[in-house]
């Protein structure tokens, strides 16, 4: 009892030490020139490196943007690859600056881990995904399964919950890794892999007999995948929020990439002008340059952009847009006025 | 009928020996006495051959059927699926010949091969004066081979660049400098050595800091002020030992050097780059992978561990009950709980225990953690070795009125080590297989990290064999060495007779 | 009257804290200590003022909420509501099970090895010279990862093994149709009893009184085999003549299990298809499968090393000698060689059950839940609470090592030569 005591009192004292480094992520990464993000280890369209190294992806590109926004260069990015496991210790413990790896938004991480989700970049959900041959229509046909999961994520938690609300059994095996879970899958080790639809998605384009497989119609959850920094550093976690939703800003003011100079000298969309620095302070209120959102639209383009390439319909991930459209188009991407 | 009376027989030349039976010469007998010497004999030999002719017959096909050339897995299967017909299995050896650089380098920019490569070689030449001390003609011929080894192997390295790297930072005299300053070395090596002089331990005490700022790069200051720091402690020492006695004069030159690191390092490092700045390009710890992962951490562990592991083992035989206490209290618990729990301590739970703000690099992390581990499994080997003492050896030492570290230094530590070296040998061979756990803290180490990443590529998709055996043969080559080695050095340092 | 003085008492001098050798020691302890002690404050105060910073608090309740989460192998009931303790209870379990067949089967294939190693066959020696550097010589992470993917690319599926029309199916079950081996581990029959004798619970931790009887049944057969054993040998001490005893002995082990047996009406429950797999009977997941697979063969390696060490340390002059006094081979490796060779096994052979059952922890690299893959691995993951999750399973871990060490080393003093 004392002890617990004493060493609260202790911890009491040195609170506003700690409170006031914890507020420093951006000078850190300013003074570092370089910023730090969490990365997933290789998940194909989403982030994983190339033969040489390099990184690409949908989240890597948000990423860059916020490096442009933050440090004026995009490739001033070191990407820690974390695994399901992994990746809340690396950011909470300073490891890295800012998790972008596809992790699903819910209110324990955000409580418990003392996490901070400051937007939703993909609207994702789990599913399943079986051989055609296996004559299942649906995810409630999987009495007695043998089911594919990763460890480390919300899945496992989803699935339980999803078999017990049904009434039906499953036998679970625990993979480490979407490479792993694949060729279990293939190898016919177990009947279903479930995981988010983008992530099956992904993995059944890549398939040689992608005929062979489908994605049964249920979606058992909600998994709105988002960027995260650490909890009680607020000015970071707008910075990292408003650079992503400057990309949707961009989409939907039509500023790609390409013309971004162009729209800058033409534009009389106040919007506009404010988002692209050209008139107001707005950015530098956040403690950055003010054309700090217009290198993080050149960096990768905006938020249609990013997707398009790197896992839109035409890659080999071939993903709709669905949810992820922009609100105007019937999606759920939405940000607030920049003003 | 004279010849008739002729009966008696007078052998006029001896005969020939006659051949020994069938059954008793030659291959027939080596046969039945090796390997079919009654019923139980014949059946393991049957049995043996049985599993030779399994694994042959499954294995040989896939063997023969390989295939170097091919993008991708698919391709690797339409070639074999060509040349050996329809269902044939083959190894596609292709996957090697395309990713080898990456089982090998990692990430490490192609432009800067050469510089791990060159730390490689000099590796050996720094081991040289230790492996071989006192052999003039066997240090003499590994100089010459690491010399001709750094002249082929850097070039080649040197010429892997294609041509237009963006952004190449060495200019290519760099390395053509670097190849000329270490032959020149190698040279004065090779001219001490003829000369006899035992001078080039000099080499291999400053051979961690130029194999630290080959790998890493970045300014030349940086582990010139971390050797300066030694230089402290030697002289400190030197100059206090007469008066103060050997323990004082090591712990106040430890003080001195410690805060020579701690404090006055840096800036001065800083500030002498600035005014000089000389370095290599710096490459980051997250791009190193694959075998040079596991050999640098391997080897920095296996160099570090051993005098913290004598210490420890020291620390461990002392009269000194706190001190004693404190060493078998650490041995036990880090021989009692399993590496990748301390892997994790050094990916999850470091941040924690240093202070807030604090954040270094994850190799170094792991390599901390991973000298630790092998100092307290090297502790009890020499523990052991210390043991095997005879009483009247340490009576001897103290008879002679050799104080506490002279003891050690000149009558204990020699015989001990000499007789724990296989176990010691064993123990490395066990800390560089367990170099591939750091797999699982987010590290590139050859058998999981970068198998995981060809594989996750779509063109390798679904391949397992071939990467596992590449990976397995160069393990087996290195530690297979290893125990070779030290088999011989069991034989040749073995003066009792038996 | 005393010719004897007492040394002139010297005056205690600060100095001699340093130069005295009687007082050094001490000065070296307590400096030692004091800076152990300011190293660990430290580190307390570096971990208290990084949990303030992240608003966490050390704190173990986190134990007994709802896990949430399944696992595929449970030796004691567990569902997903269960507490995070059932979980890492389950996970020591796992742990436990690996680490006590791994041992089992090592000794036994090591003993094996090594003593064909020294057998006078040719080829078999060099076969398993091979074996034995091939195995020793690479990591063990390569023999567990290989061995999993064989066993699961290999391996035919379940619906292989289904009759279709006039098709004979592509694969069947081995060992007399009992135990099937498909790619998602293997299929092997359960006992089942009719007339259970019930049980209950300890602290979640169910008794089973129908095993408890199987288990007290059999050890007080081999208690009293071994007094038969024991009665003849005094017997032929005595007499010179040893009674025949093997009929009693085979009654003595055999008739009571068997009669328990009938009495409970033992039989298999036999894995059968059904649906997508096959139901009935015990499913060993692959993973359980080449982590032990693995383990047993890599140390195996180490074992046969150890035990033809320990042989060949004994030196030839013992069997000859034996050989002398007429012993037999067999009884001379029983009586003369093996007791000797034993005091050489037994040290290194307790280091490597321990690196067995350290070893388990790289279950990791197949998914294996284990006590890391459920305290360290999913619980901590769940709860983010790295700290508390870590502490505690180091704790375990070192426990199971110095609980198996005390134990060996406690046999180890009851086979070593009595120095008096």
């Amino acid at each position: 009892m004392k002890t617990t005591y004493l060493l609260g009192a202790i911890a009491a004292a040195t609170m506003v030490a700690g409170a006031a480094s914890a507020q420093a992520t951006l000078e850190a990464v300013k003074a570092r020139g370089e910023l730090i993000c969490g990365s997933n280890t290789g998940l194909t369209g989403f982030g994983a490196p190339d033969a040489n190294g390099n990184w690409a992806g949908f989240d890597v590109d948000l990423c860059r943007a916020v490096a442009a926004a933050v440090l004026g260069d995009a490739t001033k990015v070191k990407f820690v690859p974390t695994t399901g496991e992994t990746r809340f210790t690396a950011l909470q413990s300073g490891e890295v600056d800012v998790l972008i790896r596809n992790s699903t938004w819910t209110a324990s991480r955000d409580s418990e881990l003392a996490l901070d989700f400051v937007a939703v970049n993909y609207y994702d959900g789990q599913g399943f995904m079986v051989k055609k041959d296996l004559g299942v229509s649906s995810a409630k046909e999987l009495d007695g399964a043998t089911v594919c999961i990763q460890t480390g994520t919300t899945t496992e938690l989803n699935l339980a919950d999803f078999f017990k609300q049904n009434n039906i059994t499953y036998q679970p095996v625990t993979i480490a890794d979407d490479a792993e879970g694949q060729r279990q899958y293939l190898a016919g080790a177990c009947d279903a892999y479930t995981t988010d639809a983008s992530g099956l998605a992904a993995s059944r384009a890549t398939l040689p007999d992608a005929e062979n497989h489908i994605i049964l119609p249920e979606i058992i959850s909600k998994e709105p995948l988002g960027p995260v920094v650490r909890h009680g550093d607020n000015n970071w976690g707008d910075i990292v929020r408003w650079t992503y939703y400057s990309l949707l800003i961009a989409e939907e003011k039509g500023i790609t990439k390409a013309n971004v100079e162009e729209v800058a000298a033409s534009t009389n969309d106040e919007e506009v002008k404010r988002l692209l620095g050209l008139s107001g302070d707005m950015a530098v209120k956040f403690g950055l340059d003010n054309d700090a959102f217009k290198r993080a639209i050149l960096a990768g383009g905006n938020y249609g952009e990013i997707f398009a390439t790197n896992i839109g319909e035409g890659t080999s991930i071939n993903l709709a847009r669905g949810l992820n459209a922009l609100w105007t188009q019937g999606g759920l991407q939405y940000a607030p006025p920049f003003r | 009928m004279a010849e008739s009376k002729q009966t008696h027989f007078v052998r006029t030349e001896m005969l020939q020996p006659s051949p020994p039976p069938l059954r008793e010469a030659g291959v027939v007998r080596w046969l039945r006495e090796n390997l079919f010497s009654g019923w139980f004999n014949t059946i393991l030999t049957l049995f043996g051959l049985a599993v030779i002719w399994l694994l042959v017959s499954s294995a040989l096909p896939w063997w023969l059927n390989g295939v170097w050339t091919a993008g991708s897995l698919g391709e690797c299967r339409e070639i074999i699926a060509k040349t050996a017909g329809e269902g044939a299995s083959g190894a596609c050896w292709a996957v090697v010949r395309e990713r080898w650089h990456q089982f090998i380098f990692g990430f490490y920019p192609v432009d800067l091969w050469w510089r791990p490569v060159l730390a490689f070689c000099l590796l050996f030449a720094a081991m040289g004066p230790v492996l071989f001390a006192g052999q003039k003609r066997k240090l003499l011929i590994l100089l010459g081979a690491v010399g001709a080894t750094i002249v082929i192997l850097v070039t080649l390295a040197a010429s892997a660049v294609p041509n237009e790297v963006p952004g190449q930072t060495d200019a290519p005299f760099v390395w053509k400098l670097a190849l000329a300053l270490s032959l020149l070395t190698i040279g004065a090596m090779m001219a001490l050595t003829a000369a006899g002089s035992g001078r080039l331990l000099w080499f291999t005490g400053l051979f961690p800091a130029l194999c630290f700022w080959l790998l890493w790069g970045g300014p030349i200051w940086v582990p010139l002020g971390a050797l300066f720091g030694f230089v402290l402690l030697a002289a400190v020492y030197s100059a206090l030992l007469k008066r103060a006695g050997p323990g004082m004069a090591a712990g106040l030159g430890l003080i001195v050097a410690l805060v020579w690191w701690l404090f006055i390092d840096a800036p001065v490092t800083v500030a002498l780059n600035n005014a000089i700045p000389f370095g290599l390009t710096s490459v980051q710890s997250d791009e190193f992978g694959g075998f040079l992962l596991a050999i640098t951490i391997g080897v920095t562990a296996i160099t570090f561990s051993l005098p913290v592991g004598i210490l420890l083992a020291l620390g461990r035989q002392s009269d000194m009950l706190i001190v004693k206490t404190l060493c078998v209290g650490f041995i036990e618990f880090i021989r009692g709980v399993p590496l990748i729990t301390l892997l994790f301590t050094a990916s999850l739970l470091l941040q924690y225990f240093l202070p807030p703000g604090t954040n270094f690099d994850i190799i170094l992390r792991v390599i901390i953690l991973v000298t630790l581990f092998a100092a307290a499994y090297l502790a009890e080997v020499i523990r052991g070795g210390l043991a095997a003492l005879p009483r009247g050896q340490y009576e001897a030492a103290d008879a002679l009125g050799l104080d506490y570290w002279q003891a050690q230094r000149f009558i204990i530590l020699p015989q001990a080590l000499k007789v724990s070296i296989p176990a010691i040998v064993s123990t490395f061979i066990g800390l560089f297989k367990d170099t591939t756990l750091v797999a699982f803290v987010g590290l590139m180490d050859p058998l999981k990290g970068v198998t995981q990443i060809v594989r996750a590529d779509i063109d390798w998709k679904g391949i397992y064999w071939e990467p596992y055996i590449f990976v397995g043969a160069i393990f087996f080559v290195i530690c297979f060495g290893m125990s070779r080695y030290s088999m011989y050095l069991e034989q040749k340092l073995k003066t009792d007779h038996r | 009257m005393a010719l004897a003085h007492d040394a002139p008492k010297e005056s205690f001098r600060l100095s001699m804290l340093i130069y005295d050798t009687r007082y050094r020691a001490i000065t070296i302890q307590v400096f030692v200590l004091i800076l152990v002690a300011a190293f660990f404050a430290w580190l307390l105060n570096n971990t208290i003022e990084n949990l303030a910073i992240r608003g966490k608090e050390f704190n173990y309740g986190f134990l007994w909420q709802r896990a949430g989460y399944d696992i595929g192998q449970q030796l004691i009931p567990y569902t997903n509501d269960s507490t995070h303790f059932r979980a890492l209870l389950i996970g020591l379990l796992n742990t436990l099970a690996v680490a006590v067949l791994g041992c089992i089967f090592a000794t036994l294939l090591g003993v094996l090895i090594g003593v064909l190693r020294l057998s006078k066959n040719w080829l078999v020696s060099r076969l398993m010279t091979v074996y034995v550097e091939v195995f020793r010589n690479v990591p063990v992470l390569l023999w567990i990862l290989l061995a999993y993917v064989v066993l699961s690319e290999v391996t035919p599926s379940p619906r292989d093994f289904k009759a279709a029309e006039g098709v004979e199916p592509a694969a069947s079950m081995v060992l007399g149709g009992t135990v099937a081996i498909t790619n998602r581990g293997t299929n092997i029959p359960a006992p089942l009893v009719d007339h259970s004798l019930g049980g209950f619970e300890i602290g979640g931790i169910p008794v089973n009184f129908t095993v408890l009887a199987f288990i007290a049944v059999m050890i007080a057969s081999f208690w009293a085999n071994a007094r038969i054993l024991t009665a003849a040998r005094l017997k032929q001490e005595a007499t010179g003549d040893r009674p025949t005893t093997w009929w009693k002995s085979l009654l003595v082990l055999f008739a009571p299990i068997i009669a328990l047996s009938l009495v409970l009406g033992l039989h298999w429950d036999i894995p059968a298809l059904a649906g997508f797999n096959f139901k009935g009977g015990i499913l060993v997941a692959h993973s359980f499968t080449a982590l032990l697979v693995a383990l047993t063969l890599y140390t195996s390696a180490f074992i046969a090393e150890i035990v033809r060490a320990g042989i060949l340390a004994i030196s030839k002059g013992q069997s000859e000698a034996a050989f002398a006094l007429g012993l037999r081979p067999g009884r001379t490796m029983q009586l003369v060689i093996l007791p000797q060779a034993l005091r050489v096994i037994i040290p290194p052979l307790i280091s490597q059950y321990l690196n067995i059952t350290k070893n388990t922890s790289l279950g990791i690299a197949v998914s294996y839940l284990d006590l890391r893959g459920t305290l360290g691995g999913i619980s901590l993951n769940q709860t983010g609470r790295e700290l508390e999750c870590m502490l505690l399973m180091m704790a375990i871990y070192l426990t199971l090592s110095l609980t198996i060490s005390t134990v060996m080393n406690f046999y180890n003093k009851s086979v070593q030569l009595k120095v008096r």
